[in-house]
């Protein structure tokens, strides 16, 4: 098990690097930063001097030598945007993105297992098509689109919530939480629905196809035939054997929701690291680009790593199989 | 008599209390936070708009771009420079007071190299400090509109700067955020109670402030939260939770203004839209023509002048909220007069028949290099003109890109046909020829080269009198017009959504000034 966690810690440093060298080569793609960090009347020189200063022209190797340099004595950097170590911007933003992901994370598991295992056990009841049908909107809409419909039924027509923003936060230390106010929630509502219908579908979907095959198991024959309940036989046996699939999906996907909550949080003006680093690409705004790249890296290293580790807890097999 | 006390007393503590419950709150919006609140550090409009209700300028302009005084009570020039009287009596934030010393450090503030306004005060080379409330702007020659390069000069207490390591703004090599980029001590209407960027920035009325009794604004708070989703930001003043949107999209205007309790004020921009055609090169680089430059010939130049309909793209493309020109700088800049701003001409016919006496019968290929994130409806507006020459044989290529990859283009001259705005803080044709129009022009990638142009362009910078001056810029804009570097298509309108409650002036650089908004 030590040797697994050594191992994946190699592999990550590889993956962190090789990213980075593809983020670095992209970048000369996204434009000129200069144009925006100075007004229309700058002259020719002054753009000059910046670009120089800041090392625009060298080659995209020794540009990247001098980001992995710095960064590896933890210096990502100023924001060209807003003028402000980005090492501290995203530890400032990181806690609305987490939030965010673990509000809608929950909503996500809670539904999409309970209507799963619905769906599996009741298959042909008008509710179960009814979910069915309805699950292929989160699939098949756009976020933005769902996001701004929400926004129009929620806060414009009905006016119950407020359509963007984290109202009501409280400081602990330096995280900013929204999850111990009744405003904070009220703000927490639309965007965490808007980023979790998709990955709701997507379990809801596993589990119930799961389910379906677990059902004809013989295990489960045996369950009827010693006359067990049938929730017992539904969740103690049945769930419990879909498991391992959908925690590797949950798993995978917890790592996209905070790399991909850039949507959710632009159209919500979630103040987060996803509108963060939209806000930089914009701008060109290299230091906060390249620095959220390795950290989106990072976190997919991480999960998986710990879905790796929640397997051995799980499943006996893998686990007698290792040692 | 006890009485009596109790009831001065009640009334004297409802007296005191009604400011409060009676807050008037200015909730607003747009798309992009201020970047810094370091008055010095980025020439950008949200940013100057914002730090614009903090700190203040020795001359500012009112809605109407009319000049006023700010700091300065009044100024008067002489060959060798300007001379400003101070208003007396004005303190920061913080309690210091401002003074003729804090007007010296601010210049040479702005020039350091870090500084991003740098060009607006290049001219003025040290300043005599003649007592606490005067001071006089030496040039190195007669500058006749330095006090309107002066609107965005923002003054800052040299002791407070001094004492928080501020006295030039961040420098792009820095390791550290410094101290002025997330606090501010100006002289200005509001001051800084709370500041997270991109999210919410509270201001607060400064009760101490010079103005205070003297402007119509009744707003003791300021609530800004910017939103960069175009229709999150309508849904916010839709619902309610905003009173003001800065710059609600063209196509939500109808449907704000049919809102109950909403409204939209609109005022013409002091920003033009136009293409440029590379006429210096002596070949085209997206072009089917080779071995010479069709732009070069002003038959041609006219040719596209004539193909594209102005009026159908202020129709169709800008939903009616523009103003289809000939000229490339608006009403409103000196230089703009009813002379030099002849109608503009829609003639396909004739525009053929330019092209053919030019050589081009059949017309020719080249590309449009467009920004897609900068104007209002900037792509729809090449593609339309793309449409339009095609009708007249000229196949254009659009590369309709985001700003920071179009601009280097420009800068860079590397562009054959290309779409550029110019707005004119200055309100002077000296801005648009110097930039447009002058051979060295930073932004003259036409490589448009009039010698007469370019001999006016350095005249009028030192040309005081104001009747010679007047005339040479009428010559400069009559030698343009003929010569046609450029295809002018509209001046841009500026539309502002917001509460029927808010009552505020819309000014022609799309700033809120605050200090005349009034709260129903």
């Amino acid at each position: 098990m030590f040797s697994l966690i050594l191992r994946r810690l190699v592999q990550s440093i590889l993956v962190m690097l090789s990213v980075s060298v593809i983020s670095f080569s992209l970048f000369n793609f996204v434009g000129d930063p200069v144009n925006n960090m100075v007004g229309q009347d700058a002259t020719r020189e002054d753009r000059e001097r910046i670009r120089q200063e800041l090392g625009l022209d060298d080659p995209v190797l020794t540009q990247y030598g001098r980001f992995i340099g710095n960064a590896v004595q933890g210096d990502f950097g100023l924001s060209y945007r807003i003028k402000r170590p980005v090492d501290q911007l995203i530890a400032e933003r990181l806690p609305a993105t987490l939030e965010l992901v673990f509000v809608s994370a929950i909503i996500a598991l809670v539904l999409g297992i309970s209507a799963g295992v619905y769906t599996g056990i009741q298959r042909n009841s008008w509710m179960s098509r009814t979910v069915l049908s309805a699950s292929l909107i989160g699939v098949s809409l756009p976020t933005f689109i769902i996001g701004i419909a929400l926004i129009y039924l929620f806060a414009v027509h009905l006016r119950w919530l407020p359509s963007s923003g984290r109202g009501g936060t409280i400081d602990f230390g330096w995280w900013k939480t929204s999850l111990l106010t009744l405003d904070g929630w009220r703000s927490i509502i639309l965007p965490a629905l808007t980023l979790s219908l998709f990955q709701t579908t997507i379990i809801l979907r596993l589990v119930r196809a799961e389910m379906l095959e677990v059902m004809q198991a013989d295990f489960i024959k045996f369950a009827r035939a010693r006359g067990l309940t049938e929730r017992a036989i539904n969740f103690g046996h049945a769930l419990k054997n879909t498991l391992v699939p959908v925690i590797t999906i949950i798993g995978i996907n917890v790592g996209g929701l905070i790399a991909f909550s850039v949507i959710t949080e632009t159209v919500f003006q979630w103040p987060g690291t996803g509108l963060m680093f939209i806000q930089a690409v914009d701008f060109v705004d290299v230091p906060i680009m390249a620095a959220y790249l390795c950290f989106v890296a990072l976190v997919f290293v991480i999960v998986n790593l710990v879905v790796d580790l929640l397997y051995f807890v799980i499943d006996p097999r893998i686990r007698l199989g290792g040692s | 008599m006890k009485q009596r006390w109790l009831m001065a007393a009640a009334a004297a503590a409802m007296l005191a209390s009604t400011p409060a419950l009676a807050e008037n709150v200015l909730r607003w919006t747009s798309q992009g936070d201020a970047l810094t609140l370091d008055p010095m550090s980025q020439n950008e409009g949200p940013t100057n708009s914002m730090n614009g209700q903090i700190y203040e300028t020795l001359v500012t302009r009112d809605a109407g771009m009319k000049l006023q005084p700010e700091l300065a009570v009044s100024w008067t020039s002489a060959p060798d420079g300007w001379t400003f009287k101070l208003r007396e009596g004005v303190t920061y934030h913080d309690g210091s007071a401002f003074t003729a010393e804090d007007v010296a450090f601010s210049i040479v503030r702005a020039q350091s190299p870090s500084s991003d306004f740098k060009e607006q005060v290049k001219n003025i080379t040290s300043v005599e400090i003649i007592d606490d409330y005067t001071v006089k702007l030496m040039t190195d020659g007669p500058n006749p509109i330095l006090p309107n390069q002066l609107t965005s000069t923002y003054i800052l207490d040299k002791g407070w700067a001094e004492k928080h390591n501020v006295v030039v703004p961040q420098d792009f090599k820095a390791k550290e955020e410094t101290y002025a980029v997330r606090n501010a001590n100006g002289t200005g209407p509001f001051k800084v109670v709370s500041r997270a960027p991109d999210e919410l920035t509270v201001l607060e009325r400064n009760t101490a402030w010079w103005g205070d009794k003297l402007f119509p604004g009744n707003i003791d708070r300021i609530e800004y939260r910017p939103i960069g989703n175009a229709a999150t930001r309508v849904a916010a003043l839709l619902s309610g939770e905003v009173d003001f949107v800065l710059d609600p999209p063209l196509q939500d205007l109808k449907r704000i203004e049919a809102s109950d309790g909403l409204k939209v004020i609109t005022v013409a921009q002091i920003r033009s839209i136009f293409f440029g055609m590379d006429q210096g090169s002596d070949e085209l680089r997206t072009s089917d023509v080779k071995g010479k430059n069709p732009f070069k010939d002003v038959r041609v130049r006219e040719a596209f002048n004539l193909a594209i309909d102005k009026s159908a793209i202020q129709r169709v493309v800008m939903e009616g909220l523009s103003f289809p020109t000939a000229m490339i700088t608006p009403p409103g800049v000196l230089g703009n007069t009813p002379e030099n701003d002849p109608p503009f001409g829609f003639d396909v016919a004739k525009s053929k028949a330019l092209l053919a006496e030019a050589g081009y019968p059949n017309g020719f290929t080249v590309r449009l290099d467009c920004p897609n994130n900068r104007y209002n409806n900037d792509e729809k507006i090449c593609q339309a003109a793309v449409a339009m020459l095609a009708k007249v044989g000229v196949k254009v290529n659009l590369e309709a890109i985001p700003k920071a990859q179009h601009f280097p283009k420009i800068q860079k001259r590397s562009t054959d046909f290309y779409m550029l705005g110019w707005g004119v803080p200055t309100l002077d044709s000296h801005y648009v020829f110097s930039y447009l129009l002058a051979k060295e022009g930073s932004w003259n990638a036409t490589g448009y080269d009039n010698a007469r142009v370019n001999e006016i362009t350095e005249a009028i910078a030192t040309e005081t009198d104001i009747e010679k001056r007047t005339a040479m810029i009428d010559e400069a804009w009559t030698l343009i017009q003929a010569d046609k570097p450029y295809v002018p298509i509209h001046h841009q309108v500026i539309a502002w959504g917001l509460s029927d409650k808010l009552d505020v002036p819309i000014g022609a650089d799309d700033a809120l000034r605050p200090r005349f908004a009034v709260m129903k």
